[in-house]
Parts: structure tokens; C-alpha cells; sequence
């Protein structure tokens, strides 16, 4: 299985010469089985240039798995080439939302719309098709088997684990791990922290083992004091979920906007510094680097 | 009742609007950035209409659950504070249930038997040690065993008034006149909609059976069942049913106790009928 960032920024593209060494697309994730079957994990802006990558490939059967609807996950869709160019084949997966009772074929109408996009979606030439995808219930894709898991985040979110050929990858999406609400003093502490202790084991069950995690460490410890509810995760809080599961490598990605490549340069090396006994190796999600697992 | 009408009144609860105090509560939080979680969670899981919407909406077939979600707070463990706040405005924006239904039926008083039932049950739950987790889907068993009455009062209010005025007059338990006027009691519509709506089996069961004085396995019932007794008994609000049971051989043995002398044993309750209050009086 091969990995390739395409966005690894969270919630606005932030191109610019701060961000020219980790990338400043929104985030988007390319997975090729041994097979060279194409799944792709969310479509930020960083779908554009995966779109450019793959025109030589055409015609491409594509299955892009949306974690969440939050835009900086959907935007790159209207700009993914290939839904406008005839015999490709794009299926898009993902959740009903419990709000709405929409399905993922929302995430692309609501886009081209006249007011937004100069393209109807009738006018789309390749076949697109939708699925909605259920946590617990695996999907295949040619040899790979991808499980979806909710994760806490302020709209329905999937975490996607992917196995194939022996490997295995998880992504979390956007997620914030979730912290007791309650005070120790309160009388509903004990319970929801149950709850939280639960739902924290079918986390950490959901990715073990994975030879690559890829979390939503958007955050420092000292940032998220003032962020918490926010939706997104801590280096730490990957960390300690990556240690918990056993992951072999561990990418941490959704860079926060304002980050600079120096800034997460620096981080990276406090990362190292503070956990130099951990098993799993550390890295940087980082734009258009191929990564073998 | 045929079941055309069974599903027709599954249709109609689909827009049943909840309480009003949690529907302005609801609105007022939501549209405050920095209002807290817990006081959000408080209001929503105070309010049975509120609690079946989300309660149905998570554990819809479409999300496959493994292992049901059987209470608000597993609902915002699972899938984050943010939706199930959504959820709940959704149902706000529905309006406020109708205090003045053509059933007579007082809503504020029912609301009030409910939320009693609510914290007794659950207060039942840790007394005979129950864990933590279970003690809260006690007290949602005790919200929402009587829902349908709610429902009836709503949209069937000509054959659920006959049936209040006959069981008042006659003394008779309510779920036997329902039966008589409407062709099935709120038990059973209870359940009907629990089932429909997917929610865990000890809470369908709980809410078929609350009245059966048969032993039962489901301590979720059995709580929920002397709960509803020990709220009647000590006037904290109105279901509509004058009846009270006593605690039959099983649920003396399950509670060690006979209805009376777990009334005493618990004290006064006054301070859970203040709080329960707080949730209803706008």
C-alpha cells in the first residue's frame, strides 16, 4: 500500500512562502492498493493537483471516502477533473448526516449550484455514483476493506481504517478526542466518564495495530486549553491514541492555518524531544511525499 | 386499532413538538457561544421528546450500531456535543407542545410525574447497586414510560379525554379505559414507537411493561415500575392515573422493601420535584 499527502492543512488552503515545505492545501489523501486501485480520503483543495497527477491514468475508477462535510473536506470536489470527463468512474462515500437525514451526494450538489459553480451536476460527464457507508460495516474496494468509525467532531465524522495486502491505515478525519464535560464533584463525573472510557476503547480497537495513523493533531497542549469543544485533536492527544493502538508510524496532519513551516519544524523537533522512548515513529504529514509502508 | 392508524400516528409523532421550557432553554443556549455543554445536556435529557428524537435518530438503522445508545449523554460521547445540540434545536424548531390539548390532559403535570419517575428510578437503580451506566438508562425509562400519553393527548385527544374522565370517575387504571376508548393503552403505543424507532430492548421493554405485575428479568422495568408507583404516591405531578399499585412479591424482593416502607426509607423527595420544577415551569 503507498500513501500520498495531497492536503494537510486543516480548515482554510493557506498557500503562501510560509507553507511551501508542508503544503497549504486542505486535506486530501491519496491510497493505491498493490493493485493500483485508488482510494482517496477526503476532497480538499489538495484534490486539485491529485486530479492533475491522475490525468494521465484516465480513464480512473476513483473511490473517495468524505470523513466529515465540513468544507475544507468537500471543496476540492467540483475541481476533481475527472467527474468531467466521460468513462471515468468516481464513487463518493460517506455518512447520512443525523441533523439533516442527507446523504453524501449532498457534499457535491450543494456546490454546483448556479449561485456557486458555473457546471450543473447533470452536466458532469463521468458516472458518479454514491454510497452510503455505516460504522462497523465494511466496504471493499478491489482488495482493500475499509471500516468506518464515528469519531467526535461538531458534525458526524468517520474515521476510516483501511486494510489491505497485509497493511493497514487508519485516518481519523477531524476529531477531538472526547473530554468529561463534568466536573470530579458533579454527580453525572462517574458516569459519563464511563462513557468516555468506552467509546475511547472502541477508538483505540478501531485502529489497532495500523501500520500508518493519521490523526488531527491541529493543536498544542497550550493552544488547546482555549479550544476545547473546537472539534480537533492535540499532538498529544495523537500520540497517546497512537501508543494506545500500537501504530506503527504515526502522521500527524491538519495543520493549523496560521502554522508556518518553521513553526511546525519546531514543534516537530519538541515532538521528539518529549517522547524519545515511543515505538511508533513520528512524522509530519507533509504535501506530495510517497510514502511505502 | 388497525395498523394504517398505528402508522399514521407514527407519522403524526414525527412532528411532535417538545416541552415548552426546554424548547426556549434549547434556543437560548444554542444561540449562546459560551453556553456550557452540561447545561445543555441537562435540558435536552430532561425532555421526553427531545430524548426520543435523538435517542431514534442515533441508534436509526442507517448507523448500525453494534451496541444501542440508550442516553443523551452516551448519544453526545458517541458523536459529539455538536450534532446531537442540532438534533435538539430541529426539534425546538417544531414549536412547543400545545399545554391546552383537547384531551385536557395537563402536559405540565405529566411532565412533571415523568421527570419524578425519572430521577426515582434512577435513585432506585443505585440503591440496589446497579452500575453507573445503568442508572442512567433507568432514568430515561422513567422519562419516557409514559410518552405515550403524550402522544395520545396530542393527536388523539376525543378517545384519550374519554378515557382520563372514565378512569377518574371510575377509578380504574388508566391503561384499561385507553384500551376501551382508543384500542390500545400508552404502554403499547409506547412501545410501538419504541420499536419503530429502534431504541435498546430493555427500554422497549420497560416501557411495554411498566404496568405488568408480572416478575420481570428487566430490572430497567422493575425500576421504572416502582418509580411510577412512589411518584403517584407521593402526588409529584399527574399521569392521568389515579391507580397506584402496590409493589408486587417481585418487586418487594427486587427493592427489599414493600411501596410504603421504601417511601419512608427514602425520605423526603421534595428536593427532585423542585428540580424537576426547574425544567418544567416556564
Amino acid at each position: 500500500m503507498k500513501i500520498k499527502f495531497w492536503g494537510v492543512r486543516g480548515s482554510i488552503a493557506t498557500p503562501g512562502p510560509n507553507t511551501v515545505k508542508y503544503g497549504g492545501n486542505t486535506t486530501c489523501i491519496e491510497i493505491r492498493t498493490d493493485d493500483n486501485d485508488l482510494i482517496i480520503l477526503d476532497a480538499g483543495t489538495g484534490i486539485h493537483a491529485l486530479a492533475q497527477n491522475l490525468l494521465k491514468e484516465m480513464p480512473i475508477q476513483a473511490h473517495i471516502f468524505i470523513t466529515h462535510t465540513h468544507w475544507d473536506h468537500i471543496q476540492g470536489l467540483p475541481f476533481f477533473i475527472p467527474i468531467f470527463i466521460p468513462n471515468n468512474h468516481i464513487k463518493i462515500y460517506g455518512g447520512i448526516d443525523p441533523v439533516t437525514n442527507e446523504t453524501i451526494n449532498r457534499a457535491l450538489s450543494v456546490q454546483l449550484q448556479y449561485s456557486f459553480f458555473p457546471i450543473r451536476e447533470a452536466q458532469l460527464n463521468a458516472r458518479i455514483e454514491y454510497a452510503t457507508v455505516k460504522p462497523g460495516v465494511p466496504v471493499k474496494v478491489g482488495s482493500a476493506t475499509i471500516t468506518p468509525i464515528v469519531l467526535s467532531h461538531p458534525v458526524l465524522n468517520f474515521g476510516y481504517r483501511i486494510d489491505c495486502d497485509g497493511q493497514s491505515v487508519f485516518f481519523t478525519g477531524d476529531y477531538e478526542p472526547q473530554l468529561n464535560i463534568y466536573d470530579p464533584q458533579d454527580d453525572e463525573y462517574a458516569e459519563f466518564q464511563s462513557f468516555v472510557d468506552a467509546k475511547w476503547k472502541e477508538v483505540v480497537l478501531a485502529m489497532k495495530d495500523v501500520d500508518a495513523l493519521i490523526v488531527d493533531s491541529s493543536y498544542t497542549n497550550e493552544e488547546y486549553a482555549s479550544k476545547q469543544g473546537w472539534g480537533h485533536g492535540t499532538y498529544d492527544s495523537g500520540i497517546k491514541l497512537a501508543i494506545a493502538a500500537k501504530a506503527k508510524k504515526l502522521f500527524f496532519t491538519h495543520h493549523e492555518p496560521t502554522r508556518s513551516d518553521a513553526s511546525l519544524d519546531a514543534i516537530y523537533q519538541n515532538l521528539l524531544q518529549n517522547n524519545p522512548e515511543t515505538d511508533c515513529e513520528l512524522l509530519l504529514a507533509q504535501e506530495g511525499v510517497d510514502i511505502s509502508l | 386499532m388497525p395498523n394504517s392508524k398505528n402508522e399514521q400516528l407514527i407519522v403524526l409523532v414525527e412532528k411532535m413538538p417538545a416541552f415548552p421550557k426546554s424548547v426556549q432553554q434549547v434556543m437560548q443556549l444554542t444561540s449562546d457561544i459560551n453556553a456550557s455543554a452540561k447545561d445543555i445536556i441537562r435540558v435536552i435529557e430532561c425532555d421526553p421528546v427531545m430524548t426520543v428524537k435523538i435517542l431514534k435518530a442515533i441508534n436509526s438503522s442507517f448507523y448500525g450500531l453494534p451496541q444501542k445508545i440508550t442516553s443523551v449523554q452516551r448519544a453526545v460521547v458517541h458523536i459529539g456535543l455538536n450534532t446531537i445540540k442540532n438534533i435538539a434545536l430541529g426539534v425546538a424548531a417544531m414549536g412547543m407542545l400545545n399545554a391546552d390539548n383537547k384531551a385536557n390532559f395537563n402536559t405540565s403535570n405529566f411532565l412533571l410525574h415523568s421527570l419524578t419517575t425519572a430521577a426515582i428510578s434512577k435513585m432506585l437503580a443505585e440503591r440496589i447497586g446497579l452500575p453507573s451506566t445503568e442508572c442512567g438508562d433507568c432514568f430515561v425509562a422513567g422519562l419516557l414510560h409514559d410518552f405515550g400519553k403524550a402522544v395520545f393527548a396530542e393527536f388523539m385527544p376525543d378517545e384519550f379525554k374519554l378515557a382520563l374522565e372514565k378512569s377518574r370517575e371510575q377509578q380504574l387504571p388508566l391503561h384499561q379505559t385507553e384500551l376501551e376508548f382508543i384500542g390500545l393503552n400508552h404502554s403499547q403505543a409506547g412501545k410501538m414507537l419504541a420499536e419503530k424507532w429502534e431504541l435498546s430492548g430493555p427500554l422497549i421493554d420497560a416501557i411495554a411493561h411498566h404496568h405488568n405485575l408480572a416478575p420481570s428479568e428487566n430490572v430497567l422495568r422493575d425500576c421504572v415500575f416502582a418509580a411510577n408507583q412512589i411518584s403517584k404516591h407521593m402526588q409529584f405531578g399527574n399521569g392521568g392515573n389515579p391507580m397506584i399499585e402496590d409493589f408486587p412479591e417481585s418487586i418487594v424482593a427486587r427493592f427489599g422493601s414493600t411501596l410504603p416502607a421504601m417511601c419512608d426509607a427514602l425520605g423526603d423527595l421534595q428536593s427532585i420535584k423542585t428540580e424537576a420544577q426547574s425544567f418544567i415551569n416556564l
